[in-house]
């Protein structure tokens, strides 16, 4: 909320500076947002009489004009279409500077010589109104300052309230806040019943009472509306930010600013035999103030007449029973609404307002008469009229109840760790406006004021004191606690090592959106419905990701882009499969994902400038699984629609699936613009977790034997099958094989590859002899022929 | 025997003056061969006196052992020299970079959240994790924003359906930990959160540390204590902070801390960080723990900011956008 400093120390005027009371009010949980200048930098600016309004000699556009400042005359060519001669202006002298440094100069505008300028509100910053000069009521004096004949000399508080603190939404409100944090009195405005001059009424029925507990209305008959709204009132809305519309909205606007509680104004002419709060009918219409057609649903309170609803209830009125240029007899109203009755009306249907803001969050449920005798004074004052008796319908049983709150000593001191003095804690409390039903040494009973219905238990006042004494002055310790040791399990791996392991092949960590395009969700999972957001922030972000992986190859491109060819990236995060319908079984699973691409090693000098391949990839993978030795992975050929079909492989651990690894499909790598192959993984994190608990076993003492097989097969055969067969008969002293070379080519035939594998036995307890190894040679290469046709290559 | 001398002394000066271990060689065969000078004087043994022949034989032997040390130090020096020669020839240009895999690094908002992780940790805090699409009974209800609650407009929410949501925080992790366990309870919850908002100073997707602690006669002045000794480790610096009276609803009373920061021109202002309060008892009671008995309280940061004021990033967007020339920066 806006509200002009100068209009706060009408009310409550402490003796600090304008900073220090800033940093109390946002101390004490008011926070301010900012603080502003009501006006733009200027001076040297005059109230002005226009004397005389000539037409230029020399151009269409512009007037000269005889401009008094109250002793001097002088001329000013003006180029604003409403300068004649009679009115009022802001007029900028010779020497004035507006802004930071446009200094007011004589000159000549088509060889007439101009002294001065006569100035637009929005050329001083009062107002974004450019639409010509600036008029001043009459009453102004020439030759004044301007900035004193406006005040300007003042400054905008913004306060950002809290939800919690709907009583400081008004001037009344921060008024009684300050007053407290610095034990000043306020002045409020003095309200005074109005004389009642006609008997005129006009009936109210409440069919919602719980939603509506009290509604008044009145009668004002002969308003004058094209009476001017007096510049005090409407510089305090602009200061607010509301601008001022005609003197009765204005009025109702100024008495929500002031007191808090939001009005309402119908033009009795368009009420038909009486005023109905009810629920709306569904898909009843209402054509709304700004024009817009609402078709209303039944859980929303209206206003309405015999006919048809004339406002949503606490947020809008409707476009044909407001006040209006023809307005002559009007229906004042304060209500009542409970919050609960509002609470996320207005937001359904996409409105906002200054009356729905208070009212959901709650108004003084004692003010609606205050407010109503408070504008009557105000319509008498500025557009006149004749008053009719209040009407007033109320449900007392359904109007909110001021709370019992009990604050026991025990707690207060528990919770803030210090023992503030009794009589400090009843001073606060009663500043509050909390009554004293009893106070002991043990607890305070109070009630709270009917403006803090946010005080409902023990801990609101608790809150309350701390917030008076001030959070700063309260003490400040370490906990005390047993020691306590964390369990820590290793044979799990944490999060951080596996990061560590692919930080140290180069990746970068990557953090991407988890919401992606469904079309490029489509592109590469055709067969998987992401999981939409209903309010995505734009369609690009429509829906949950199913794989880490489009987001990845996304950020690559961004780098592709930006000249960066030589690309790794991973990331760790969430997918999100399934529907939430069922969210129990929605899969919410952690991932860790990298893409790689572009040379194996960075451009250097020593000329390695392969690019990377499946097996850079796999071997990225395999080292994940690899650290702390955690379960061993296999690998499948992929089904994987955006893998390429023959580089890619399902990873499995224990015969469960857990991801997928290869090359992104080429076909799709080029649709979306890679210039280059693109590698990726996506496994699930959980599968990677796993540690296991190193346990050791005696070296053998016993040399090594090592024999070479240079094998001839098929190429369609893994080489893994041939591994499988080899450690299966290779018996009991073989540790190991390994593959040193794979050829297929020229010299062997084409429908064959030649794999040479290195085998090495050790046995534990004694030197193996040629006889045994040769033994086992000669049993792998019969079973290698026999399962997998392999021969020895000759 | 003047002949004996003359020998050793050339012999001695043909070691000194070989140049290589060839000459050295040619040398040793020239003097102390089968054929040699040296050895060709024992020969003559028979020669000298029988009196004289013991002296005469252990002269010349000495000679040989002479020469035979002296050829012995020569041969090492000049392998040195060789092998000092062949090693010159090798010389690298040690300036040049390394070869293979160049380290990577880690995500900033990842490294700051380790560091807070690793703080809270040390000072006996678990680390929990949840789901990120929630129901709106733990995002919401469970921490007192009933659906009316003016607090859901407060944080723009992403929705799937009227009862399931992103998650605005990590609260709902807290929640379903209080109502699996009883106090103490001391965690902390790292995560993604989501919020309906996209402009300069907003993503719609962030990262949060919160945290909970509940035991018995826990105070403000532990949460104060915490905080701020965490602040200052956090930013390794004796930090000016405030605490000021806010609004959640799931805490009360709800605070919000502000530390002092100096611009390059030396001008000081208060800038928002942490989110904080005592845990509402209602909150612990929707959860089972009994509030007469056990206080808390719960506090919340935004790791993108803090992550850069730590690195001094003044573009909040960078963080997501994952530029290679930005990513490469924080290692």
């Amino acid at each position: 909320m806006k509200i002009s400093e100068n209009w706060l120390r009408e009310w409550v005027n402490p003796s600090i500076n304008s900073d220090d009371l800033v940093t109390q009010i946002t101390l004490a949980g008011l926070e301010v947002d900012e603080v502003l200048p009501v006006a733009a930098e200027f001076s040297g600016v005059v109230v002005g009489e226009i004397i005389s309004a000539e037409p230029h000699p020399n151009a269409d556009k512009l007037q000269v004009c005889q401009v008094s400042d109250g002793a001097e005359q002088f001329q000013v060519v003006c180029g604003a279409p409403n300068a004649r001669a009679g009115i009022k202006i802001p007029f900028a002298k010779i020497g004035a500077v507006l802004g930071a440094d446009f200094k007011i100069k004589k000159a000549k505008l088509r060889q007439v010589e101009s002294f001065g300028m006569l100035c637009s509100a929005s050329e001083l910053g009062v107002s974004d109104d450019n639409d010509g000069i600036m008029e001043l009521p009459s009453e102004a004096q020439a030759g004044d300052d301007f900035r004193a004949f406006l005040g300007l000399d003042d400054q905008i508080i913004d306060v950002d309230l809290t939800p919690n603190r709907s009583d400081c939404l008004s001037l009344a409100g921060l008024a009684r806040e300050v007053g407290v944090l610095n034990k000043v009195d306020v002045t409020p405005v003095s309200v005074v019943a109005a004389d009642v001059t006609i008997d005129d009424v006009f009936s109210v029925r409440v069919d919602a009472s719980e939603a509506c507990p009290r509604y008044l209305g009145r009668v004002i008959r002969g308003v004058n509306v094209t009476a001017k709204t007096p510049l005090w009132m409407s510089e305090k809305l602009r200061r607010s930010g509301i601008r001022s519309i005609d003197p009765i909205v204005d009025i109702t606007n100024y008495v929500m600013l002031e007191l808090g509680q939001p009005m309402h104004a119908f033009d009795l002419a368009h009420l038909s035999q009486s005023v109905v709060v009810r629920m709306a009918k569904e898909n009843e219409k209402i054509v709304l103030l700004d024009g817009q057609e609402i078709s209303l649903r039944e859980d929303t309170l209206v206003i309405a007449d015999e006919k048809a609803p004339l406002a949503i209830a606490g947020v809008m009125g409707g476009e044909g029973s407001g006040v209006n240029a023809a307005t002559q007899d009007i229906l004042l109203e304060s209500a009542f609404f409970t919050p609960l009755a509002l609470a996320g009306k207005a937001r359904s249907y996409g409105l906002h307002t200054d009356s729905s803001h208070r009212f959901e969050r709650g108004v003084d449920a004692t003010l609606q008469e205050k407010a109503i005798e408070r504008a009557t004074a105000l319509v008498l004052e500025i557009a006149g009229g004749q008053v009719g008796p209040i009407v007033r319908e109320e449900a007392p049983a359904s109007l909110p109840e001021a709370a019992v709150v009990t604050l026991r000593r025990k707690k207060l001191d528990q919770y803030l760790a210090i023992s503030i003095d009794k009589d400090l804690v009843t001073d606060i409390l009663t500043r509050l406006g909390l009554e004293m039903i009893e106070v002991t040494d043990e607890a305070w009973v109070t009630k709270a004021p009917s403006h803090r219905f946010d005080i409902a238990i023990e801990a609101d006042l608790i809150e309350e004191v701390a917030r008076i004494y001030g959070y700063d002055n309260l003490p400040s310790s370490m906990p005390q606690a047993a020691v306590n040791f964390t369990p820590q399990s290793e044979s799990k791996t944490p999060i951080q090592a596996l990061r560590s392991v692919l930080v140290a092949q180069g990746y970068q960590e990557a953090i991407t959106y988890s919401f992606i395009d469904p079309v490029l969700s489509k592109q590469f999972l055709p067969d998987i419905e992401p999981v939409p957001l209903a309010n995505p922030i734009s369609a690009d972000m429509g829906v949950m990701r199913p794989s880490l992986i489009p987001g990845l190859v996304k950020a690559y491109l961004h780098n592709q882009n930006r000249q960066q060819s030589r690309v790794r990236l991973f990331e760790t995060g969430r997918r999100f499969v399934g529907t939430v319908d069922a969210l129990d079984e929605l899969d919410q699973q952690q991932q860790i994902s990298g893409l790689i691409a572009g040379s194996r090693d960075s451009e250097a000098w020593y000329h390695n400038s392969d690019k990377v391949d499946f097996y850079d990839l796999k071997a990225h993978v395999d080292a994940l699984f690899d650290l702390n030795d955690g379960r061993q992975p296999t690998y499948e050929r992929s089904q994987c629609e955006f893998l390429h079909p023959g580089r890619s492989a399902d990873v499995f651990v224990d015969g469960e699936f857990v991801g997928i690894l290869g090359e992104l499909h080429p076909q799709l790598s080029k649709t979306l613009g890679a210039n280059q192959p693109l590698y990726v993984f996506d496994i699930a994190l959980a599968a990677v977790l796993d540690a296991k608990l190193p346990e050791y076993k005696a070296i053998s003492k016993f040399p090594e034997v090592r024999r070479d097989l240079a094998l001839l097969v098929d190429r369609s055969v893994p080489v893994a099958d041939l591994e499988k067969v080899i450690s299966e008969t290779a018996g009991e002293a073989f540790k190991g094989v390994l593959v040193f070379d794979i050829y297929q080519g020229q010299g062997i035939d084409e429908t064959k590859k030649s794999v040479a594998l290195g085998l090495t036995w050790q046995h534990p307890s004694h030197t193996l002899s040629d006889e045994e190894v040769n033994n086992s040679v000669e049993t792998i290469v019969a079973a290698l022929a026999e399962k997998l046709g392999a021969v020895v290559r000759g | 025997m003047e002949n004996l001398k003359q020998i050793l002394a050339d012999a001695l000066n043909a070691v000194a003056a070989s140049e290589t271990e060839s000459a050295l060689d040619d040398v040793r065969v020239h003097y102390l061969g089968k054929k040699g000078a040296l050895t060709a004087l024992l020969k003559q043994l028979g020669n000298v006196s029988a009196e004289d022949r013991p002296k005469f034989g252990q002269l010349v032997n000495e000679a040989k052992g002479q020469v035979q040390e002296k050829i012995t130090e020569r041969k090492g020096k000049l392998a040195k020299a060789a092998l000092d020669a062949k090693l010159a020839t090798e010389t690298i240009d040690i300036s040049l970079s390394g070869k293979g895999q160049e380290i990577g690094g880690l995500h900033p908002v990842t490294r700051t959240m380790e560091r807070i992780e690793n703080f809270f940790r040390g000072i006996g805090f678990d680390v929990a994790a949840g789901p990120e699409i929630e129901d709106d009974y733990h995002n919401f209800e469970a921490l007192n924003i009933p659906a009316h609650h003016p607090a859901r407009a407060m944080q723009d929410t992403f929705y799937f359906n009227p009862t399931t949501v992103l998650r605005t925080h990590t609260s709902p992790v807290q929640v379903r930990t209080m109502e699996t366990s009883q106090p103490p309870i001391r965690i902390i919850c790292p995560g993604r959160v989501y919020r309906c908002d996209s402009d300069q100073t907003h993503t719609p997707m962030f990262h949060q540390v919160e945290g909970l602690l509940i035991d018995e006669n826990i105070s403000f002045a532990d949460l104060k204590g915490i905080l701020q000794q965490f602040l200052n480790v956090f930013f390794e610096d004796d930090l000016k902070v405030r605490f000021r009276p806010s609004y959640f609803p799931f805490t009360e009373p709800s605070i919000e801390v502000d530390i002092m920061r100096t611009n390059s021109k030396g001008e000081e202002s208060w800038l928002e960080v942490l989110g904080c309060g005592m845990v509402h008892p209602k909150v612990l009671e929707m959860s089972g723990i009994d509030s007469e008995k056990y206080t808390g309280f719960a506090f919340g940061m935004g790791v993108e900011r803090f992550a850069m004021l730590r690195y001094k990033v003044d573009d909040l967007r960078m963080f997501f956008e994952n530029d290679l020339r930005f990513l490469k920066q924080f290692k």
